[in-house]
């Protein structure tokens, strides 16, 4: 078992998705940096869709009572084993009593923590992936206790040497399709969204990303339609907002881009100010 | 099949968008329907979701597409192709809804902008068998179509914050049940004590795209006791098979 001492900004469980229910409306979820959290599993031989934690910006404390081994992935948040710090990418055994804490944000904005056999905690619609109206909470809280496995397991190899590419975690260029109603936009208009510079908004969260500049628009809405995760949509107002893992199955605005994996998960270590430019693939 | 001629377009790595001609009618529904029922029965092996819409398919691939005309002159063959397919089966589902202004929110000022009787609105609301085009915007929300005009209502200027769960409401030109409390920009008219999304169920929600609803108008007695059959487990909606 793993106590929730303090539970940070917005720590939820995650896995890569709930799939299967879209035509009821449910939202995929899942991490919203697959490749951080892919690695975090791998780097401890789980299954790459076992459930990991996602923390964002300021992590939890977490005080363990099993003996186990954890990996950090994605941002650094400044990590701390009681007093030790620690790298990401790397093995760490933990036993009974011992606190995991977490500091300054350094780099990127969503830390994963894996754990050996994944989280355990309750599964609704075959997935562990916290969403509001379908697990039963939201988000970690304060005394909640998450169910880990046992592991008594000799660490002898802690990934010495060990190179993982993060350079998407700092790129600001985010590489997208074009997108169902790309068409429908001016010569102007596609051309100030490709060589401009955008930023991200206050607005950010699970369910979306919006921009800080509008785009002078007169596309009408257009009737509702499917969308993805990665989806961008250009609202009457001039609003341009990325839908993320937790977005609508369906939406009623232009679907102007829409994001490769990779720009997903560029685009989720993203915080407030930071600047992106779009750069269409081929 | 191919009374209309469906465009074909890449959505992402993984998934292809079909669409149909901008237009709501059940023509196109049931096209898009049998269409979809094809794929999932012909292409099992390399789809893995096939989501619907007024006038779209979306195909989710369970690998990238490398291949993205190849894939689509293999839907394009699906579509043409003489599968068989067992009849469609659609269901009417009587939904009860009290319109009580204790639920009623907007009913009398919608009475009074509109300068119809309230018991006209619901007798307009309730009168009308409603087509489930699709599920979207949050898990369990009906798109239905077939609202009478006169009921057509532009949304409210400032969404309320919390409305609860089974509201009824117009929006628009479309009538919907919100499925839990929820932030809310359209007019509410009554509440339903029907469950629209039971996560933990093995069908979370009764109704399907293709399926029509009917409102029964109850009243507050009513809505009480049905209320406390759906809480013990006693409460069965009335349905009835559809055909065309």
């Amino acid at each position: 078992m793993i106590k929730v001492l303090k539970p940070g900004l917005f720590s939820t469980v995650q896995d890569l998705g709930r799939f299967g229910y879209q035509d009821l409306g449910v939202p995929y979820s899942g991490v919203m940096d697959m490749q951080a959290a892919k690695i975090a599993n791998v780097l401890l031989n789980n299954r790459e869709d076992s459930a990991v934690l996602e923390m964002t910006m300021t992590g939890p404390a977490l005080h363990f009572n099993a003996h186990t081994i954890i990996c950090l992935t994605g941002a650094d948040i400044s990590a701390k084993l009681n007093s030790k710090a620690l790298s990401n990418y790397e093995l760490i055994k933990v036993q009974p009593n011992d606190v995991l804490s977490f500091g300054a944000l350094k780099k990127g904005f969503r830390c994963y923590l894996s754990i050996m056999g994944g989280f355990k905690t309750e599964i609704c619609m075959q997935s562990r992936s916290m969403y509001t109206g379908v697990t039963s909470n939201n988000r970690l809280l304060k005394g909640d206790y998450l169910e880990v496995e046992e592991n008594h397991v000799m660490l002898s190899n802690k990934n010495a040497g060990l190179k993982i590419d993060t350079t998407y975690m700092d790129s600001s260029i985010v590489d997208v399709f074009r997108g169902p109603e790309f068409h429908l936009l001016s010569k102007e208009q596609q051309e100030e969204l490709l060589n401009n510079d955008f930023s991200i908004s206050n607005y950010n969260n699970r369910m979306a990303y919006q921009l800080n500049e509008l785009l002078d628009n007169n596309l009408s809405p257009i009737i509702t339609s499917p969308v993805l995760p990665g989806t961008v949509q250009l609202t009457p107002s001039g609003k341009i907002i990325i839908l993320m893992r937790d977005c609508q199955t369906t939406g009623g605005y232009p679907r102007i881009f829409q994001l490769t994996v990779q720009g997903i998960n560029s685009i989720a270590q993203k915080r407030t100010g930071q600047n992106i430019t779009f750069n269409l693939r081929k | 099949m191919s009374s209309y001629q469906p465009t074909y377009k890449r959505y992402n790595e993984q998934a292809i968008l079909i669409e149909w001609p901008t237009d709501i009618n059940t023509r196109i529904l049931s096209e898009i329907l049998r269409y979809k029922e094809k794929i999932e029965l012909v292409l099992n092996q390399e789809v893995s979701e096939v989501r619907s819409a007024y006038q779209s398919l979306l195909i989710i691939y369970k690998s990238y597409v490398t291949d993205v005309s190849g894939a689509i002159d293999v839907l394009k063959a699906v579509y043409t192709s003489d599968v068989e397919l067992k009849p469609l089966t659609s269901k009417i589902w009587k939904v009860p809804v009290c319109y009580d202004d204790r639920f009623g929110w907007d009913l009398e000022e919608m009475s009074l902008s509109k300068k119809i009787s309230k018991g006209r609105i619901i007798k307009l609301h309730s009168e009308v068998i409603y087509t489930v085009y699709f599920i979207g915007f949050l898990p369990g929300f009906l798109y239905l179509g077939g609202l009478n005009e006169m009921l057509f209502t532009p949304r409210k200027a400032t969404p309320r914050m919390n409305i609860r769960k089974g509201a009824v409401a117009i929006g628009g030109r479309q009538t919907g049940i919100y499925p839990n409390d929820s932030p809310a920009g359209w007019h509410i008219i009554g509440n339903s004590p029907i469950d629209f999304f039971k996560p933990k169920a093995s069908l979370p929600c009764f109704a399907k795209a293709g399926d029509r609803i009917q409102f029964i108008p109850i009243s507050l007695k009513e809505y009480a006791s049905i209320e406390k059959l759906i809480e013990e487990g006693y409460y069965n909606l009335d349905s009835e098979v559809w055909h065309d």
